[in-house]
């Protein structure tokens, strides 16, 4: 069972050395567990651009789908048998990248 | 048998089996929405054959096997129109399960699933008095005063959630257990209050089917947790405030504070079913968690037979110690009602005053202060402070009550 695990934030402020370290310890924990997939950091919605091709021709917007306040910075997809394991999971994760995190199931 | 002995049979089996048949269904095949239609129809079965056939000698296992059967006949329709793969497990896997383990093991994993805290708390007290305490979902809907079809949503999602994010059916891990009675614990608190003190303008003051069914649940979690003490002081802390359910109401439904309920209608089984609890958890020597002091208070409480033989200096040291387990405004609300009865009113008052900031908006701090200051003799501003307490309140008995208390200022 996989899980993706969003980070989520409200600043634009990249990781402080601390918490790039932090998370470091934590992928290697995932990886050595058996519970790495992947991870990433994203730009901010600054950077997006959102596509639109269902009417036939493509269109192309400047920014994210919808503006908020809060908005995803990074995520990790792991494997976990359950969701007790993911949340806990998920919970160090939060504290060692010092953001909030959202946890769904993959389908 | 006759007519109404059936009924009662099916009655009582649905009491006794309906969370069983749910948690070995749920264990069988790992889908709570399959075990709760499962275990509907058979039900229904059972209401529409045991009248002719008679009641079958067994009938939990009945129950369970004519559910399994339900279950299987479900789960080949839907597999008729998709996976032909599952269907040839399932064929090969056709007789009822065998026992796995001890079948109350099933019915905790069953409670622990429903309050699981990756679910919302309202939707954790839907689930488990659906799937533990068998209520319907009509039921449910009425208790809490929201439409059916929203309360049948509720409970649809928390399924769907509980299969596609794969809410694990166990009971958790030595390691997160008390949390997780904890939350277990609150889910039935919540139920009982509830039925305790209903809130909503029109509403019955109290619903005694939400209390008799918090109570019916504690129980059966007391019974398959005999050890825990939060369990036992929750038990214990619900049992004695039942106890006084019908002392606690006039005949036109007008709320009667403790100090001025006739004591002799209080319940004496169940105050000693409750004192028993209390005593067996003082004896445990563990330092106790807040249910279980809260049930020490009302154990000191029902001790009393007459209000002014109240043992407060008790009452005080066991809110002293809940103080430090739990600062809440509340707790140091009701210390204080403690406090006036030892100290005077004077020094509870500035005690209650210090919580303004973070209780304006609660009945019971206006009434508290209205009560103090009467006994102070300051009539006016307890007049104000009752205004107050009547404005929020939303229980219609205790606004009766409040409305006499400051009627009596004169």
């Amino acid at each position: 069972m996989q899980y993706l695990v969003s980070v989520i934030t409200d600043k634009p402020d990249l990781a402080s050395p601390d918490e790039d370290a932090a998370i470091d310890v934590f992928n290697e924990r995932l990886q050595t567990e058996g519970h790495w997939v992947f991870a990433g950091g994203l730009g901010g919605p600054d950077t997006a651009t959102t596509i639109d091709n269902r009417g036939g021709e493509a269109l192309l917007t400047d920014g994210p789908f919808v503006e908020t306040k809060e908005y995803l910075i990074g995520f990790w997809i792991i494997e976990a048998p359950d969701l007790d394991v993911a949340l806990k999971l998920a919970t160090e994760g939060s504290k060692a990248c010092n953001r909030k995190v959202e946890v769904r199931p993959f389908l | 048998m006759s007519v109404i002995g059936v009924q009662e049979a099916i009655t009582r089996a649905h009491r006794a089996e309906w969370a069983r048949v749910i948690a070995a269904l749920t264990r069988r095949f790992g889908d709570l929405d399959i075990a709760e239609e499962a275990a509907a129809e058979a039900f229904a079965t059972a209401v529409e054959r045991w009248p002719q056939d008679g009641v079958p000698p067994n009938p939990g296992a009945w129950l369970t096997t004519t559910a399994y059967r339900k279950a299987i006949d479900r789960i080949r329709r839907e597999n008729k129109r998709g996976d032909k793969h599952k269907e040839a497990q399932l064929l090969y896997d056709d007789d009822p399960p065998e026992p796995l383990g001890p079948i109350d093991d099933e019915r905790l994993r069953l409670i622990f699933t429903c309050c699981h805290p990756a679910l919302a708390l309202e939707t954790r007290v839907a689930l488990t008095l659906r799937m533990v305490g068998g209520l319907t979902v009509a039921e449910i809907a009425r208790a809490f005063l929201v439409q059916e079809s929203a309360m049948g949503q509720r409970i649809t999602r928390a399924k769907a959630k509980i299969k596609t994010a794969r809410i694990p059916y166990r009971v958790p891990s030595t390691e997160d257990l008390p949390a997780r009675v904890g939350g277990v614990l609150a889910v039935l608190y919540l139920v009982f209050n509830e039925g305790y003190l209903v809130t909503g303008p029109d509403a019955d003051p109290v619903r005694h089917d939400l209390t008799a069914e918090a109570i019916r649940l504690a129980r059966l979690i007391r019974a398959l947790m005999p050890t825990d003490g939060e369990v036992a002081g929750l038990l214990a802390l619900m049992l004695l405030i039942e106890a006084r359910r019908t002392a606690r109401f006039t005949s036109s439904g007008e709320l009667i504070a403790l100090d001025e309920q006739n004591r002799g209608a209080w319940d004496a089984t169940l105050i000693a079913e409750g004192h028993r609890l209390v005593r067996e958890r003082l004896a445990a020597a563990v330092p106790p968690g807040r249910y279980q002091i809260l049930a020490a208070i009302n154990a000191v409480h029902t001790s009393a037979r007459d209000v002014r033989e109240t043992d407060w200096s008790q009452v005080l040291a066991l809110y002293d110690q809940l103080v430090r387990l739990d600062p809440s405004p509340i707790v140091a609300l009701n210390r204080a009602i403690a406090v006036a009865e030892l100290d005077g009113p004077q020094v509870a008052l500035a005690l209650v005053d210090r919580l303004e900031d973070r209780l304006a908006d609660y009945h019971v701090y206006h009434a508290a202060r209205a009560d103090l200051l009467r006994r102070l003799g300051d009539g006016q501003k307890s007049r104000a402070a009752y205004d107050k307490a009547i404005d929020l309140a939303g229980n219609t008995a205790e606004i009766a009550n409040l409305t006499r208390r400051r009627d009596r200022l004169g």
